[in-house]
C-alpha cells in the first residue's frame, strides 16, 4: 500500500481521535500496521506514554518490529496508551488522551487504547501490535470493538519492549477480525535468544486454526465473573447472549466456579507494581530520556529528574512497589504473593482438565466517559481489572471477540498455557455465528 | 504499622523520587485505601507453595562466550546532552 494514502488517513484519524503519539513521516509503502509505543523502533520516537521519555529515539528494533519489517508490514505510527501501561483507559497519557471510535465522550480502555482504536477506526490498516500486562489487550479490544489476542507469556519476544513487569508483559495483537489478529501473530511470535524468557518452541502456523468446527469444546463459564454483583446489566445481558448463541450452535457450555476470584486481583497488583518499581529505577536522567542541570549529589539529582518527569500514576506504583518489597513488609506483600500466583496457577490448571476454554466477559462495565473516569479512585480504577488480571497473572494465552459487530463488550476465551490453537478456533468460530 | 507522612517520605527517599506536600497527603490516603485491598492475600496459607517468579517454567539458556557486534559510541550517547570525551557525565561526587 502507498504511505502517503494510510499516512494521510492516520493524520486525518489523529485530528479526530488521538490514536497516535508519533506518526511515522518516514513510513515506506508496504503494509500498514499501529504499534504500542512502548516497544521500540529505531529512528522512531518511542515515549511509552511518558514525560521522562520524550525525547527517546532507540538505536534498534524490537525483536518484534525487525520480524514485522521482515514480512513487509510498515510502522504507521506509536499508539497512545497509558504511562508504561499504568491504566485501564489510556487516561494516564502524558500526551493526547486517546477517545473511543464508536463514541468519543468515551475511552479506547488501556493501557494499549490507541492501536485498539486505530484498528477499528482505519479503513486500510487491519491488524496492531499491543501489549498486556494485566489486561492491556483484551481491555481496549472490547471497548473499541475489535479482536485482541493475548498470547502465552514468553511466545513473542520482550526484547525491545520497555519493561512495565517483567513477569507478566506479554506483547499481542488486534485485529480487524480473529484473521487479522492471527496473521500477525504468525509474523511475531517465535523463539528468541535475546529474550531469556521466550519459550523454545518451533514456529507454529496458527492461521490453520481458522475454520475450525469446534463443536467437541468444552466451555467453562466462570460464574464469579459472569454475573450479578460488579458487572455492569448490560455486558451481563450482551455477554449471555453470546454464550447462548455458542449453544445454539453446538458447544457445549457449562457454569463453573474459580474459587480464588476474590484474590486475582490483589495478587496482580502486588506483583506488578513490585516489579514496576524495580523496572522504573533505571530512569534516572543521564544515559537517554529526559535530563536537567546538574546539580546536587547523584541521589538528589536523580530524585528531581523523577520528580519532575513521572506521572502521578506512576510515583504511586513506584512508591507502593517500594514499600512492599521492604525489609519488614516484603514477605508478607511480595513473596506472599508470588505464592500465590502458584496457588492461582494451579486452579486454572484444574479446570482445564474439564474443559477446553474457559469464559468470561471481557470487561465488567462498558466504555466509561472521561466525566467518570475522572471521579475514580485508585482501588474504583484498579477494580476495572477484575476479570482480565487473573489469566494475565497466569501467563494463560486470551482472545477478546467483539460480542456483536460494533458492540463494546467482548467474549473472553481462555486456553492453558501453549494452546493458542484453542482461542484462536473457538474465537474464530464465534465470529462466524453471533 | 503506621501509614502517615513519615512512611511516605521514607518509602519516596528510598525510590529516589522528591515529592510536593500536597503529594504527600495523597498517597497517605491511597496507601491506606490500596494496602487495604491488598491485605486479603495475608488470610490465605501458602506454605508448601513455590514463589512463582514466572507464570511459565523455563530453563537457563546457555550461549558460548564469544565476542558479538554491540552499538557503536555514536549510538550509545545518541539520546543524552549529558557526555563528554566518551563518558557520560553525572553530578559531582565531591
Amino acid at each position: 500500500m502507498k504511505t502517503r494514502e494510510f499516512l494521510q488517513e492516520a493524520k486525518d484519524l489523529n485530528k479526530k481521535y488521538n490514536f497516535f503519539i508519533t506518526i511515522n513521516e518516514k513510513a515506506e509503502d508496504g503494509i500498514p500496521i499501529s504499534v504500542k509505543d512502548n516497544i521500540c523502533t529505531k529512528g522512531l520516537k518511542t515515549t511509552a506514554g511518558s514525560r521522562i521519555l520524550e525525547n527517546y529515539e532507540p538505536v534498534f528494533d524490537a525483536t518484534v518490529i525487525e520480524k514485522a519489517k521482515k514480512s513487509k508490514y510498515v510502522v504507521v505510527g506509536k499508539t497512545g496508551m497509558d504511562e508504561f501501561g499504568f491504566g485501564s483507559f489510556s487516561t494516564n497519557c502524558a500526551y493526547e488522551i486517546p477517545k473511543n471510535p464508536l463514541d468519543n465522550t468515551r475511552s479506547c480502555g488501556g493501557s494499549s487504547g490507541g492501536g485498539a482504536g486505530y484498528t477499528y477506526a482505519s479503513k486500510l490498516s487491519n491488524s496492531s501490535i499491543g501489549e498486556s500486562t494485566g489486561g492491556s489487550i483484551s481491555c481496549p479490544a472490547a471497548f473499541c470493538s475489535v479482536v485482541g489476542i493475548t498470547p502465552t507469556y514468553g511466545l513473542v519476544s520482550r526484547y525491545g519492549l520497555i519493561d512495565y513487569a517483567n513477569s507478566l508483559d506479554k506483547i499481542g495483537t488486534f485485529g480487524k477480525s480473529v484473521k487479522d489478529a492471527v496473521k500477525l501473530l504468525n509474523v511475531i511470535s517465535g523463539y528468541d535468544e535475546k529474550d531469556s524468557t521466550s519459550i523454545k518452541k518451533g514456529k507454529e502456523n496458527y492461521e490453520k486454526y481458522l475454520g475450525k468446527d469446534i463443536k467437541k469444546f468444552k466451555v467453562g463459564v466462570i460464574k464469579e465473573f459472569s454475573n450479578g454483583e460488579g458487572i455492569n446489566l448490560e455486558v451481563e445481558k450482551d455477554f449471555w447472549d453470546g454464550v447462548k448463541k455458542l449453544e445454539s450452535n453446538g458447544v457445549k457450555c457449562k457454569e463453573v466456579s474459580f474459587k480464588l476470584s476474590d484474590l486475582v486481583l490483589p495478587v496482580y497488583y502486588v506483583i506488578a507494581m513490585c516489579e514496576a518499581s524495580t523496572n522504573l529505577a533505571k530512569y534516572c536522567g543521564i544515559r537517554y530520556g529526559m535530563t536537567k542541570e546538574l546539580k546536587g549529589t547523584f541521589n538528589e539529582y536523580f530524585s528531581s529528574v523523577r520528580e519532575s518527569y513521572f506521572g502521578k500514576e506512576a510515583k504511586r506504583r513506584i512508591l507502593l512497589g517500594t514499600f512492599m518489597r521492604m525489609a519488614g513488609y516484603r514477605d508478607a506483600y511480595y513473596i506472599k504473593a508470588l505464592k500465590l500466583r502458584s496457588l492461582i496457577t494451579q486452579e486454572y490448571k484444574k479446570l482445564f482438565k474439564e474443559f477446553d476454554v474457559l469464559l468470561t466477559p471481557t470487561m465488567p462495565i462498558l466504555p466509561p466517559k472521561f466525566s467518570e473516569i475522572e471521579k475514580l479512585n485508585p482501588v474504583e480504577n484498579y477494580m476495572c481489572d477484575i476479570l482480565t488480571t487473573g489469566p494475565n497473572l497466569s501467563g494463560l494465552p486470551m482472545i477478546s471477540v467483539p460480542v456483536k459487530k460494533n458492540r463494546a463488550v467482548g467474549m473472553h476465551f481462555i486456553a492453558d498455557h501453549l494452546q493458542e490453537n484453542k482461542i484462536i478456533s473457538i474465537g474464530d468460530y464465534y465470529e462466524r455465528v453471533r | 504499622m503506621k501509614i502517615d507522612k513519615e512512611l511516605i517520605e521514607r518509602v519516596a527517599k528510598v525510590s529516589r523520587l522528591n515529592l510536593k506536600e500536597e503529594e504527600k497527603e495523597s498517597f497517605v490516603k491511597d496507601f491506606k485505601d490500596v494496602l487495604e485491598v491488598f491485605s486479603k492475600i495475608g488470610k490465605v496459607k501458602t506454605d508448601n507453595l513455590d514463589l512463582s517468579v514466572q507464570p511459565v517454567k523455563f530453563e537457563n539458556v546457555f550461549r558460548e562466550d564469544k565476542v558479538e557486534k554491540s552499538l557503536n559510541e555514536k549510538e550509545v550517547f545518541k539520546n543524552t546532552e549529558l557526555k563528554e570525551k566518551g563518558f557520560f557525565k553525572g553530578p559531582k561526587i565531591l
